[in-house]
């Protein structure tokens, strides 16, 4: 039955099209720039979207992972370095992990579920998500992202903690996904 | 389409009676302006915005110009990346493909990811008649799901009610709501979150749409903001994404150009805050891509017309139109309200029934649907096009023809003119029977005395000749005088 559909879809995708114009794809915007990204814009729009924002020195990282999850435990995923974070004895209630890109302009950050970045629904269903970015992974824009990225792997794209605006179009931060995100940007 | 809303009445009546209510004024007010500022900021951000939309617009006619051969390109890397690809040419395939599949997991219950091709082909409705219970996760569906409404617009469908209302059928419909629940936006999603919760973790069928698909990855792309489409996505075991043909682009590449244009048009947002990307099986799940045409093909093959379908979906067209705005969505009938929704439903639907025929007169053509569309869709010309498509009651044919007739020679069109500056005293302010329908919201036209043909000759021009204008290029006195 489906193979019937697909025939006549096609047929009749091939009558409405015949004699139109060919199409050229015009691109005048600014593509990718292979450049790398600006660290204080970056963290300014990821505070834009209430996440919380750290930059320090890559040394620090480990202190300030310590620091910062003070009282809570946090699920590691498999590759994530282990000399950043030490998880304590008990039950997660958060995630910590590492990203494949960042992106500047629009304070993004891409997961592709390489190591340190878990599965998909690992960074999902805890409450709390706690990121590490390397300053060298931050990209100016959406091309640059694109660009480095691979897209046969499973990609998500986080800008901010959970959010809606169904309700008179307000902005409300937290539904489904994590509530907070706490990024920690390592630089130099 | 589905027949979701079969049965309404013309958008004229509609609308009427939809001005009269002042609390959907007063909210659909609030929010479109809310919104229109928010877009109009970050889409000033960029200055290369120009340059995007024309690259949007090219890249969805190119699309559009070769979707055969993408269309199996996509097959191709779907099929190779494990995914099943179903084809479906009407509502009625589709939703019968969907159930079967649900039916072969031995499931009754799904869940679902807001998805504007599943509402247009009823697959709720669909899926309730062979057993299958379906629960919509975004916040906005599950407003409209719980309260047995209608959505009233494209990215936020329960725009019609405000905070107040959402409360009230909270605590009545909604199982384990919180008896102490206030109208606090926040509060109100942290209810649907708990209440959800429970939904996401134990579902083993989720159905989604997908903003994108890309030929040349098999990859499809769902843009979101509450975590809901990442749950759906990624949770349950076997997922079903049902798609309209047109959403698909060519390379990976092109998304570059989408992932800027869509966030900032519809939520007004730099990035929404998640967007899925996957390509066929993922992580150990099970896959099926069903391709919806239901009308696409026939829009496709209008000239004018076809431009509808570059649509992404975003509503902007929606939140600045000066009719939706008073209106609101529930008077177009359509799951697709607002300027794209007056050109993309009679086209998908036809023009048969009297509200489709009706929809592309639900415009004042002002254009500034046109001047936010990130892929540049001339909304103004395709509703000029479809009103002369639209087949016309048989008064209107009867005075146009009456009026061709008068006009098509001088000498009618002045014996008319007369015979009207004579009985203008007997002309009534408002028209009697069917022609009332003219006059009750337009004021007849002051009839002259006399024609300007007539004042012309009686003040010394001649037909046919220009009076002699002074080489001061000022007309005579008595002239001015008049």
């Amino acid at each position: 039955m489906s193979g019937a559909a697909r025939e006549v879809i096609l047929r009749r995708i091939r009558s409405a099209v015949e004699g139109a114009p060919e199409a050229e794809i015009v691109r005048g915007y600014r593509g990718a720039t292979g450049e790398p990204g600006d660290v204080e814009l970056f963290a300014e729009r990821v505070r834009d979207y209430k996440a919380i924002v750290h930059v320090v020195p890559r040394a620090e990282v480990a202190s300030t992972l310590a620091r910062i999850t003070e009282g809570r435990v946090l699920a590691v995923p498999a590759g994530f370095p282990s000399d950043m974070y030490a998880p304590s004895e008990g039950e997660p209630d958060g995630v910590v992990s590492t990203c494949a890109v960042a992106i500047a302009e629009t304070g993004t950050i891409v997961l592709d579920a390489g190591p340190g970045q878990g599965t998909r629904a690992q960074t999902l269903i805890p409450d709390y998500h706690l990121c590490v970015v390397r300053d060298d992974q931050i990209v100016p824009n959406v091309p640059d992202a694109i660009a480095r990225l691979d897209a046969t792997r499973p990609l998500t794209w986080i800008s901010g903690p959970s959010a809606t605006s169904d309700i008179e179009l307000n902005r409300v931060e937290g539904v489904h996904g994590p509530r907070t995100l706490e990024v920690v940007i390592a630089i130099g | 389409m589905s027949g979701v809303f079969v049965g309404m009445p013309a958008f004229p009546k509609n609308a009427a009676k939809a001005v009269q209510n002042s609390q959907l004024r007063f909210n659909l007010r609030k929010a479109t302006h809310t919104i229109r500022g928010k877009r109009a900021a970050v889409v000033g951000e960029l200055d290369d915005w120009a340059e995007l939309r024309q690259a949007g617009k090219t890249i969805k006619d190119h699309t559009l110009r070769n979707l055969d051969r993408y269309l199996v390109e996509l097959e191709e890397k779907v099929t190779a990346a494990g995914g099943v690809v179903h084809w479906a040419r009407d509502a009625a395939e589709a939703n019968r493909i969907v159930a079967r599949l649900v039916k072969d997991t031995g499931e009754t219950e799904v869940v679902k990811v807001k998805s504007m091709a599943t509402m247009e082909i009823g697959l709720n409705e669909a899926l309730a008649e062979e057993g299958i219970e379906a629960f919509e996760t975004d916040l906005a569906e599950l407003i409209v799901q719980l309260g047995d409404d209608f959505p009233s617009h494209i990215l936020v469908p329960a725009i019609h009610r405000n905070r107040a209302e959402i409360r009230e059928l909270f605590l009545k419909k909604m199982a384990g709501a919180p008896k102490d629940l206030t109208d606090e936006p926040r509060a109100l999603a942290e209810a649907a979150r708990l209440y959800l919760r429970k939904r996401f973790l134990e579902a083993k069928v989720a159905i989604s749409g997908a903003n994108f698909m890309i030929a040349e990855t098999g990859t499809l792309v769902v843009l979101e903001s509450e975590g809901n489409g990442r749950m759906c996505l990624t949770l349950p075991k076997t997922l079903i994404s049902v798609v309209g043909i047109e959403k698909l682009l060519p390379t990976w590449q092109d998304l570059e150009v989408f992932l800027q244009l869509l966030p900032r048009s519809s939520t007004g947002e730099r990035m929404n805050p998640y967007t899925s990307m996957w390509t066929g099986a993922t992580e150990g799940q099970e896959f099926h891509l069903v391709l919806l045409d239901n009308g696409r093909t026939s829009v496709l093959a209008d000239k004018v017309g076809r431009q509808a379908l570059r649509c992404i979906r975003c509503s902007a067209c929606l939140n600045v139109c000066p009719v939706y705005e008073r209106a609101g969505g529930h008077a177009y009938g359509s799951v697709y309200p607002g300027p794209i929704g007056a050109i993309l439903t009679p086209q998908l639907r036809g023009m048969d029934s009297e509200l489709d025929r009706s929809l592309p007169y639900a415009s004042s053509l002002c254009g500034a649907c046109y001047e936010v569309c990130p892929v540049a869709i001339d909304i103004p010309s395709v509703l000029v096009d479809l009103r002369a498509k639209a087949r016309h009651p048989r008064t209107e044919r009867a005075g146009m023809a009456a009026a061709g007739w008068v006009f098509e020679r001088s000498k009618r069109l002045a014996k008319a003119q007369r015979f009207g500056g004579r009985m203008r005293r007997l002309v009534p302010k408002r028209l009697p029977g069917p022609l009332s329908a003219w006059t009750d919201t337009r004021d007849m036209p002051e009839i002259p005395a006399e024609s300007f043909r007539d004042w012309w000759i009686r003040e010394g021009g001649t037909a046919g000749r220009r009076p002699a204008v002074p080489p001061d290029g000022n007309l005579p006195q008595e002239s001015r005088k008049s």
